[in-house]
């Protein structure tokens, strides 16, 4: 089970723009197992895309920059290694992707079912007959009732949620090792986005692959996700298991996001907690903790240094200097239990 | 309590003609008031009239039939200087900020043209200052005035639309999906900004969104849709705690609480609704849910259940639930 299947080490992207060079993602490095699911949560821009379309190699460089140093190892290679013949095997085969907006995703000019095949015909060795039996299989396993009709139609006969389906049953045709989910249901409606989140619980268990589920929906992470990697300007700032990460946030910024949200199941009227401000500029990241400018314990030294990673026991991980022993445990309510642990 | 009322609709529909004989129920027999300083939450998923109904209401859209009375006249009949003042007295905050504001002028132009049109100002001082002055209510300084939209992030642009609604002097707003555009950090600011000014400038709101968590939030009522009908609407608290049409308890367990025990818990409770949105071009006859109701029976397939109060304030539309 613990048995690694991505690792991504110290990643770094750059954009070269005409303003200057945008620091996309500042040193992330993160772990899928198989059979896993890593949720990656942050807000728009804070480079949980980047991180995705790295790992898929579906950066255009230029105008991005992969930076020296940056390794993703999948299965034991290194995807930043990879020559066009091996990443045409890769993509699609054993690594999937599943973006935001199906619509623009998905091609036009194609019946949903040749887009299936088409993926199918390069990765397998199916005859055109097969793959198009295949493809209806693949409709009816993601829950698109009438697919023998179906199959034959193209993408703006379907709905928003339908198309989605039809996204997944692309992304599962060759059994990928890895499925990359980039903000699957945030075009949705609620109910919507609850079927096609059972959708990829249920496929993921059948089929055993990992997840990687990049969102900004911390309510939807909770439903799936095993672990959690919290992302914030490019930098991951928290990460540790699902639960812990809801029960025990460490870093002020999952703290906030957490309060931000109104529950349902809570009694709550009137003044919700927000983060003031916005997130720093990439183009001149800011020397101490990026999240500084926002937080509401911000100390002299956050300003002025990086933060260290900290851990707080089984993979649970956050930088902030909230948790220096010199620190006075005054001021942050929700640091104080872990400065009695520690 | 009936003297208050800012906005009743009564029976109000809308349709929009598709050709081919095809006609597409936007709003169908849509029924609420809203009183003074109030806030009606309209939540529905996408396509189910929620916009239409708040549009209709502004007298964006001419309406089909039926009534939308404020304060107590007919906002369809209004006629020269009428329709002019309730032009300024009811605004509206768009749902993209992206492209609700246009980006060949600058930041007061955006904020002034209303004012221009309806000469609120006597001077090029007063202008420059109520401009200056509505920026500051929303977050944003002085500095901002001159620039242009592309210089500003989504929720600074989102405020620059509240702003320009506000500019009018408003008495009522409909909010278009507000924050559905905006980031989570983001959201809250917003949210808490719309009500402290609604507690500053004693606005009433409909607030439209498709967001239950943050409608329970800022809402005093709530109104849900279903394809162009109201199935349920009654007080906040009350439609959370105690909901009983079955597509309200379905929208209600479909979102997801950020707690991963709490989630496991209700996944074994979960309703899971089969299926989406039947289409509003000439529906169906009888309850508009029955196609994807857990519950639905042959009656439901062929008469219509209106809204009956079960409670105090407390209205549902199903056969079900008022014991029919």
């Amino acid at each position: 089970m613990s048995e690694k299947l991505l690792e991504v080490k110290n990643l770094r992207v750059s954009y070269h723009t005409y303003a200057g060079e945008v620091q996309s993602v500042r040193g992330v490095s993160f772990t899928v197992n198989k059979g896993e699911t890593v949720a990656v949560v942050g807000e728009s821009g804070c480079g949980k895309s980047v991180t995705a379309k790295s790992i898929m190699r579906l950066i255009k460089t230029p105008p991005a920059e992969i930076k020296e140093g940056s390794e993703i190892i999948f299965d034991g290679e290194d995807v930043l290694q990879f020559n066009e013949k091996r990443l045409c095997a890769y993509r699609g085969g054993e690594v999937a992707m599943v973006f935001q907006d199906a619509l623009a995703a998905l091609n036009p000019t194609m019946t949903v079912g040749n887009q299936i095949i088409e993926n199918l015909r390069h990765h397998t060795k199916l005859s055109k007959k097969e793959a198009k039996a295949r493809a209806v299989e693949l409709l009816r396993m993601v829950g698109i009732p009438q697919p023998e009709s179906r199959v034959d139609q193209y993408p703006h006969e379907f709905s928003g949620g339908m198309r989605q389906r039809v996204m997944i049953a692309i992304a599962f045709a060759c059994d990928p090792k890895l499925l990359i989910a980039d903000e699957p249901t945030t075009a949705l409606d609620v109910t919507i986005q609850a079927q096609i989140i059972d959708l990829i619980k249920a496929l993921q268990k059948e089929k055993n692959a990992s997840v990687i589920l990049i969102t900004h929906d911390l309510g939807v992470v909770a439903n799936i996700a095993d672990r959690i990697v919290v992302m914030y300007a490019g930098q991951i700032v928290e990460r540790g298991t699902s639960i812990e990460v809801f029960h025990h946030p460490r870093h002020p910024y999952t703290n906030a996001l957490l309060e931000a949200v109104p529950r349902l199941d809570l009694q709550n009227k009137q003044q919700l907690a927000s983060i003031e401000g916005t997130p720093p500029d990439l183009i001149a990241p800011p020397k101490g903790c990026p999240f500084c400018t926002r937080c509401k314990y911000c100390m002299e030294i956050c300003c002025e240094q990086q933060p260290p990673v900290l851990n707080f026991g089984d993979g649970h991980e956050a930088s902030c200097w909230l948790y220096q022993l010199e620190t006075p445990a005054a001021d942050a309510p929700f640091t104080q239990e872990a400065h009695y642990e520690g | 309590m009936k003297d208050n009322v800012v906005l009743e609709v009564s029976h109000l529909k809308k349709y929009f003609d598709l050709g081919h004989g095809r006609t597409l129920h936007a709003v169908d027999d849509v029924s609420f008031s809203i009183r003074e300083g109030e806030t009606l939450g309209l939540v529905g998923e996408s396509g189910c009239g929620k916009t239409t109904c708040g549009r209709t209401c502004l007298g964006m859209y001419n309406k089909t039939d039926g009534q939308v009375l404020y304060r107590g006249k007919d906002v369809h009949a209004l006629k020269g200087s009428e329709l002019f003042a309730y032009k300024r007295e009811a605004q509206m905050v768009f749902q993209d900020p992206y492209a609700s504001l246009d980006p060949r002028m600058t930041v007061s132009d955006i904020i002034a043209e209303g004012m221009d049109v309806h000469h609120l100002y006597q001077n090029k001082a007063e202008r420059a200052e109520k401009i200056y002055g509505l920026l500051e209510k929303v977050g944003l300084n002085k500095e901002h005035a001159n620039r242009f939209i592309h210089e500003f992030s989504g929720g600074q642009r989102q405020r620059i639309g509240i702003a320009r609604a506000l500019a009018m002097e408003p008495k009522f707003l409909v909010m278009d999906e507000p924050i559905s555009a905006l980031d989570v950090s983001i959201q809250a600011q917003v949210i808490n900004m719309l009500i402290r000014l609604q507690k500053e400038m004693g606005l009433t709101y409909l607030f439209v969104a498709h967001d239950l968590s943050m409608v329970k939030h800022i809402s005093d009522r709530v109104a849900v849709m279903y394809l162009g009908q109201i199935v349920e609407i009654t007080r906040s608290e009350e439609l959370y705690s105690h909901p009983l049409h079955p597509y309200t308890q379905a929208l209600l367990s479909a979102i997801p609480i950020p707690d991963p025990i709490i989630e496991a818990e209700r996944e074994t409770k979960r309703i899971h609704l089969e299926g989406e949105v039947t289409s509003p071009i000439d529906p169906a006859p009888g309850c508009r849910f029955a196609s994807r109701c857990p519950y639905a029976t042959a009656r439901c397939k062929e008469a219509t259940p209106t809204l009956k109060e079960v409670g105090t304030g407390h209205e549902v539309a199903c056969f079900r639930v008022t014991g029919e």
